[in-house]
């Protein structure tokens, strides 16, 4: 016993990341913040999940749906424990659920068709709905957005527009809050008590084997102290490494540079419904037509290694990738097209207030590239630079462009979140309530109903298609392609996944 | 000096007052939501103006006002808006690096400038005064991150002498600390190694022509004792004042340097928190930046009187 107890303990592995913003906001059902979301995954875990085929897979709870379409039944895994000790129940889950009906597009559409949802058992749950919605188990499943994390009973009572404060889950990994420094550093700890999921893992989906003592995310402000701090083996994994300095990790044997989000995300213009000339379907098109993706990416990312034109609205390399109606957009823009649409609305040289953030890197080249296009087509452009802060507050004004509101600005989602027409929150037609910009559009919002009612595949990419052509011809945005930012890692890690975002369940330390 | 010491505290009183009415005024001035930031890009504008109403920014300015400087004057700086932690929490974490990171930098500073000041006052017009005016004005002209680059370059990537960035509590594991506050300090280091020697040098050419200085010569004192003990302690006052402010400069943040070699201190925290339009924080900060000029303003006055004695309160 004594040399046993003398014999050194096995080293701690803990694995140092750098992220893509720091963590501030730790409520997932507050805010849409990717890195809120990112941590949610490591510390809390959700009921069903998405595999990299877009398919429903059990997670913490397996599920069974009547044959009318109207009963769900969910039945928790055995084993499951928060992280305080404590064990998940079915009203654990039916308050987080409800408390995220309140906030989530999604759980609204459920909650509209909800009869009840009541535990009828120790691991038992049961949602019952008044009609159909085939959409219910894609919602609960979808990995950004506002995603559906199981929370302990107490704390999912907190009002849903207010942030929770104790930050206990279920999920691989406990958080170490006496370590956590909001914009600075979150420690993970691994969380011995957890039972992964059967089945292999693929995407949020499958067991979570979790193979470290520790993760620590840390923020780094700077993009070349990243990659210094990578190439110094300081850090073991960087979310993003800016495309224009790959070339300082090429060729070294200890970091690997890859694409992991496979999918990517993409980029858009959203223009203002509301006053002119935005207002005008003919002067929108116009607008459309004038841009060219490839110039647009190619001013944003450079290298084309890391950018695709693609004209899908719901993402290239996902189930309802169509291209109807992008062709301008897809070879270059058509700037005689542009001109002539312009000429036939009368367009009267009423400015457009393009609105510029200059602090977000991803975000400053496409109002410029767009600012040109449609100056070339005929357009009196005011671009107008101001940082991120400013712009998300403006864009929630809808006083006229003059008196401090806006024509036009550019912004980008992961492609899991416009990847279903009921996931992307651009397709909103409802005016007032739809997403900024405020388009009234009753073809849109009768399309979005047919597809939350079909329940097959083939009748939904049908539906789909047919949205895809009529937000190009009705122009409820402008859809710039598709991007793909590499990661770097150290070669000591083993098995980094492949995944919309970065997860660190599966990754091992050498 | 007791009623002196008293009268200037009381005096920081409305100055403290008027920073935290333009601070408050400014800041709902200036365009931003926190409710946007909080929500996220998806948030619809119901629910920004749910989450609005939640943290009270939809209250009549002057009642958000009052409901601030209430607390503050319980002692209550409040919660940040984004984070949902205790402002003065958020604020204690930050002010460590950044303390010892200003200690660290002005005494590197002092260490050498002023041997170097002194030494181009001393030899005025030869090589070794030409090299210190020269390092000088480099010393000023070369931004920050330029030196922060190269110093990285040759210690820590190419010598891997050091480590590229981060940093570590002292009590916590002081070699860690050291280790990573050495180029930080020395990157900061050479512009206040610039500015004190050159106002080392002027100040103790001014005093070297002073008649005192002619006497001390002619009754035969040695030069050293001429330089140190006469000249050096008149010629302090004016050192003393740059180093002062340096240091107010230094603790309201060195937000470029802290970047450069990631150092969570109170510049990011300030930055950060501009962002996100975190107007608690941003308070806390401003306050306590004013804080620590109206105390570094009197420490300097204070030592004054030690430097000099015909200088009295």
């Amino acid at each position: 016993m004594a040399l046993l107890s003398a014999l050194p303990a096995a080293a701690e592995t803990t694995i140092t990341a750098v992220m893509h913003s720091g963590l501030r906001v730790m409520d997932p059902v507050i805010t849409t913040a990717h890195i809120t979301r990112d941590n949610a995954f490591m510390i809390w875990d959700t009921l069903v999940a998405v595999d990299s085929d877009f398919v429903v897979q059990p997670q913490m709870a397996n599920f069974d749906v009547s044959e009318d379409g109207l009963t769900y039944t969910f039945t928790l895994r055995d084993g499951l424990k928060w992280h305080d000790g404590g064990e998940v129940t079915p009203a654990d889950c039916i308050a987080s659920i409800k408390r995220w009906m309140v906030r989530d597009g999604g759980g609204q559409m459920i909650n509209d068709r909800m009869e009840s949802l009541e535990a009828t058992g120790d691991k038992t749950f049961v949602l019952k709905l008044k009609e159909a919605f085939p959409y219910t188990l894609q919602a609960m499943a979808k990995p950004s957005g506002l995603a559906l994390f199981m929370m302990p009973e107490r704390i999912a009572n907190t009002p849903a527009d207010t942030a929770i404060t104790e930050y206990i889950g279920s999920g691989p990994f406990k958080l170490v809050e006496d370590e956590f420094q909001p914009g600075v550093k979150v420690v993970y700890e691994k969380f011995d008590d957890y039972v992964p999921a059967p089945g292999p893992q693929s995407w949020f989906s499958g067991a979570k084997d979790v193979k470290v003592d520790r993760v620590e995310w840390v923020t780094m402000p700077d993009a070349q102290t990243t990659i210094n701090a990578l190439m110094n083996g300081e850090v073991d994994y960087v979310e993003g490494v800016p495309v224009d300095l790959l070339p300082l990790l090429e060729g070294l044997d200890n970091v690997k540079v890859d694409v992991l989000k496979k999918l990517g995300a993409v980029t858009i213009g959203r223009m203002n419904f509301l006053h002119p000339p935005f207002d005008n379907k003919k002067i929108r098109q116009a607008a459309l037509k004038a841009i060219s993706q490839e110039d647009v990416l190619t001013a944003m990312i450079g290298n084309p290694d890391y950018f695709q034109v693609c004209g899908a609205i719901f993402g290239c390399g996902t189930p309802f990738e169509f291209s109807d109606g992008s062709e301008s957009l897809t070879t270059g823009g058509d700037i005689e097209g542009a001109k002539k649409l312009l000429e036939e609305a009368g367009y009267d040289g009423t400015p457009i207030v393009l609105m510029q953030p200059t602090d977000v890197a991803t975000l400053t080249a496409q109002p410029i590239v767009a600012a040109q296009a449609l100056r070339n087509a005929g357009f009196n452009v005011d671009l107008q630079p101001m940082d991120w802060q400013t712009l998300v507050t403006r864009r929630a004004s809808q006083a006229k462009p003059s008196e401090g509101g806006w024509n036009l600005f550019f912004t980008g989602w992961i492609v899991p979140e416009v990847s279903n027409p009921l996931a992307s929150i651009m397709l909103n037609g409802r005016g007032d309530k739809a997403w900024f910009g405020w388009p009234t559009d009753p073809e849109i919002e009768a399309m979005l109903n047919d597809f939350a009612s079909t329940p097959d595949l083939e009748g939904q990419k049908a539906i789909a298609q047919k949205i895809q052509a009529h937000v190009m011809d009705n122009v409820n945005y402008i859809h710039l392609g598709q991007y793909f930012a590499p990661s770097g890692w150290s070669t000591s890690l083993k098995g980094v996944v492949n995944a919309p975002f970065p997860v660190f369940w599966g990754v091992e330390k050498e | 000096m007791p009623i002196y010491l008293l009268r200037r505290v009381l005096a920081a009183i409305p100055v403290m007052l008027v920073v935290a009415v333009f601070v408050f005024l400014l800041l709902r001035l200036t365009p931003g939501d926190p409710a946007a930031i909080l929500a996220g890009d998806m948030a619809t504008p119901e629910q920004l103006d749910r989450i609005r109403e939640s943290l009270g920014l939809n209250d009549p300015l002057l009642v958000q006002f009052v409901r601030w400087i209430g607390a503050l004057l319980q002692g209550d700086f409040g919660t940040s808006l984004i984070s949902n932690k205790p402002v003065i929490d958020l604020v204690a974490d930050r002010m460590w690096p950044t303390i010892w990171i200003a200690i660290i930098t002005l005494s590197l500073s002092v260490a050498i400038a002023v041997p170097m000041g002194v030494l181009a006052a001393w030899k005025q017009g030869s090589w070794v005064d030409h090299l210190v005016m020269t390092f000088s004005v480099l010393g000023f002209s070369i931004p920050v991150f330029v030196i922060g680059y190269l110093l990285i370059k040759l210690f820590a990537i190419d010598l891997k002498w050091l480590p590229v960035q981060g940093y570590k509590a002292p009590s916590d594991d002081f070699a860690g600390f050291a280790a990573r506050a050495v180029l930080p300090a020395l990157t900061l280091a050479s512009i206040y190694i610039a500015l004190i020697a050159r106002m080392t040098r002027a100040s103790l050419l001014d005093v070297l022509n002073e008649d005192y200085v002619r006497t001390a010569r002619a009754k035969g004192l040695t030069e050293r004792r001429v330089l140190f003990r006469h000249a050096l302690r008149n010629a302090a006052v004016p050192v003393m004042t740059v180093i002062g402010t340096g240091f107010a400069l230094l603790i309201s943040g060195v937000v470029v340097t802290e970047s450069v070699y990631n150092i969570p201190g109170l510049g990011r925290l300030t930055v950060d928190s501009i962002f996100a339009r975190d107007y608690p924080v941003i308070q806390a900060l401003i306050l306590l930046t004013s804080g620590v000029y109206v105390m570094v303003n009197l420490l300097i006055d204070l030592s004054y009187s030690l430097l000099d004695p015909r200088i009295r309160y």
